[in-house]
């Protein structure tokens, strides 16, 4: 009889425990436990404990060179292995880059299905409900998986984490892939220099979109956020202008962020933009069109050409700094 | 002579505004908005442009659109056609009309078997309807071939190809041997547009009007259930704020985000 629920924790690119090891760890126990977290990577036995912390009674840690950076052929005979031996009911793993990409294999290797980029989840009796956007975040779908385990990928930020408490048993594992098996190389990484802070973490973002006209309109964009402590966001039309960095795209096909305020200028609010800060609270607005969409997901709605508004409350904000 | 298998599906046009943007909650269906268009799903015809680069340097190459889907899903091929695919394969049977995102793998994967020999499968990395991002790589591990996921750049040279992905934060380069399955996503570019002198062309290509029997399968279970659409009401108590002049507003927004202690 499967049992329980298997989570796949992560590590971030520095080698600390990713965020989504929590959330994933909380909903787990939500759903009933217990929760068995598996670790896999390359210098991960030193957060193995801490991935324990958050409501896991076991740790199943990996750690071989092989698993450095994600590829599905190392990655996938592992979590199979895995996954057979713990033989859960559910198993959960983040819409990150590595979730998106090793779950539909390891669905697929299991015979059973997997529900993409979940924002809740429930149980009903040994049912898993599992709840998604789509169409560009416009709908909200159900789902119900007829094959065991029952595999979800849920949204990083989308669920609460618990706070750290408690501790589990950690088990080490060999990898037992051998370098033959991985039939992809990769040959190159490049990661743009960071500068400042990332707008994942960022408490106020400011974003600018194809009403701005250009790319020259992000200096100012940059001055505010400056201002505000916060980091700079883009629309995927900007993005796609070359106007500001890919790495800057807020949506359904960029980054999903969550800080206390974000600041939409010249955005007019398409669903897959909003599904990037479908967790925002507080969003203010800048758009000439007194009917854009974005206003009705703002508290704030200023109706004004941001030529004139934005400079104005760069000077307000400074007053307000500068208390 | 390398061959190229693009997959491509249609969808209800993404830009329609969300206010046009119904389901039908009982039918589980999203209710088609007046004049909104069915298009190719955005990624697909991008993974065409893909395809298509990749012939502009090897100009021996074969490329075959496959999709799955009703009538109207002709149009797509079509479109695909005059992009400059050289030919297309129509699966229509209604015995999976109501597929689900495995049982379309398993009869897409039937009809990659049934062409034969094949270099790359480039599919989107996502559809831009059900958004769920699961196909390519289903139908890469029914195959046992590997999959590169989220591609910006392909390059081919004949037993590998040379794939940039992207990543969070930038970009890996990643090689895979062929014949494997590569998904593919918007950093790659614009689709090239079909010229009229395509459009024409493109009614003399051959659509190869396959069922699940010219495969030779049954309709697949399907492995998911839908059990509820619905659109979320997202709508949050907006004050708009007034003002007869940018600095007025200005004074009024910092206000209040300063109360608010927002900032
Ligand atoms: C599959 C798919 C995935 C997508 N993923 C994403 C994604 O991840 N992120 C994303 O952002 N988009 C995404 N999109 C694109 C999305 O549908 C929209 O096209 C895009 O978000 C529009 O960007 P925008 O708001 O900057 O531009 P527009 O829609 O062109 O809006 C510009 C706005 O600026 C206003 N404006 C113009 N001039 C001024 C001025 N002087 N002062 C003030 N306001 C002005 C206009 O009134 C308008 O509202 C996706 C689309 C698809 C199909
Ligand atoms: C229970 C259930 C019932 C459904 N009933 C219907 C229905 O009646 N009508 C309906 O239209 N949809 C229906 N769907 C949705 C349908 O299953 C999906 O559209 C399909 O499986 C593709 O999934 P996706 O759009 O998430 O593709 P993704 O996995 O996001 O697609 C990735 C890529 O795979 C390729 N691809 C995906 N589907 C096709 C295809 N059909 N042909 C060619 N290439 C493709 C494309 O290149 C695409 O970019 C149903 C889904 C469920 C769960």
């Amino acid at each position: 009889m499967p049992n329980g629920v298997l989570i796949f924790g992560e590590a971030t690119e520095d080698g600390k425990l990713a965020a989504i090891t929590a959330e994933l760890s909380g909903a787990a126990a939500a759903l009933g436990g217990p929760v068995t977290c598996a670790l896999l990577g390359s210098g991960v036995e030193g957060i193995a404990q801490e991935a324990g912390q958050y409501g896991a009674e076991k740790v199943i840690v990996v750690d071989d060179p092989i698993l450095k950076d994600y590829q599905g052929d190392a990655y996938l005979p592992v979590a199979e292995r895995i996954a057979r031996e713990v033989d859960p009911a559910v198993i959960l793993l983040g819409q990150t880059m590595i979730g998106r990409d090793l779950a539909p294999l390891l669905a697929q290797r299991l015979g059973t299905a997997v529900v993409m980029d979940c924002m809740a989840l429930s149980m009903e009796g040994d049912k898993l409900l599992a709840e998604r956007p789509c169409y560009g975040g416009a709908a909200r779908a159900r789902y119900t998986i007829n094959g065991t385990p029952q595999i979800a990928t849920v949204r990083v930020k989308a669920l609460d984490a618990p706070a750290a408490s408690g501790s589990a048993e950690v088990v080490k594992q060999d990898a037992g892939v051998s370098a033959d098996q991985v039939r992809t190389t990769i040959t190159a990484r490049n990661k743009p220099e960071s500068t400042g802070i990332r707008l994942e973490d960022a408490t106020v973002v400011v974003s600018g979109g194809r009403g701005l006209g250009g790319p020259e309109a992000f200096q100012q964009l940059e001055e505010l956020a400056d201002v505000l402590g916060g980091a700079v966001g883009a629309s995927r039309a900007v993005c796609d202008l070359g106007w500001y960095p890919v790495a800057t795209q807020v949506g359904l096909t960029g980054k999903i962020v969550t800080p206390d305020l974000y600041i939409a200028i010249g955005i007019s609010g398409a669903s897959q933009h909003m599904a990037g800060i479908s967790s925002v609270k507080n969003i203010a607005s800048v758009n000439k069109d007194a009917d854009a969409s974005i206003f009705k997901a703002s508290r704030w709605a200023v109706v004004h050409d941001w030529k004139e508004f934005v400079p104005a409350f760069l000077e307000e904000v400074k007053k307000v700094k500068a208390g | 002579m390398p061959h190229i298998i693009c997959f491509a599906k249609q969808v209800p046009d993404p830009e329609t505004p969300a206010s046009q943007f119904k389901v039908d909650e009982a039918a589980k269906k999203v209710i088609p908005a007046p004049g909104v268009q069915q298009v190719p799903s955005q990624f697909d015809t991008i993974a065409v442009e893909a395809a298509l680069r990749i012939k502009d340097n090897h100009p021996d190459s074969t490329i075959t659109v496959v999709s799955l889907g009703p009538d109207p899903f002709r149009d797509t091929i079509k479109h695909c056609l005059a992009m400059g695919v050289d030919e297309g394969v129509h699966i229509n049977d209604p015995a999976v009309n109501d597929a689900d995102h495995w049982a379309t793998a398993e009869v897409l994967a039937a009809a990659v078997k049934k062409l034969g020999d094949y270099d790359l499968i480039l599919t989107g990395r996502q559809s831009v309807d059900w958004d769920m991002g699961v196909v390519g790589s289903t139908v890469a591990e029914i195959l046992g071939v590997p999959v590169v996921t989220i591609a910006k750049q392909i390059d081919y040279a004949g037993d590998k190809v040379t794939v940039e992905r992207v990543l969070l934060d930038g970009f890996e380069t990643v090689e895979a041997p062929t014949p494997c399955v590569v998904t593919v996503s918007n950093e790659l570019g614009e689709p090239r547009y079909p010229q009229l002198r395509q459009i024409m062309q493109a009614a003399k290509k051959e659509v190869k009007p396959w069922t699940l029997a010219d495969l030779g399968i049954s309709a697949p279970q399907n492995r998911v259930n839908l059990e509820a659409l619905y659109v979320p009401d997202t709508s949050v108590e907006t004050e708009v704020i007034e003002g007869e002049t940018a600095q007025e507003k200005a004074a009024t927004l910092a206000k209040r985000l300063s109360d608010a202690k927002l900032i």
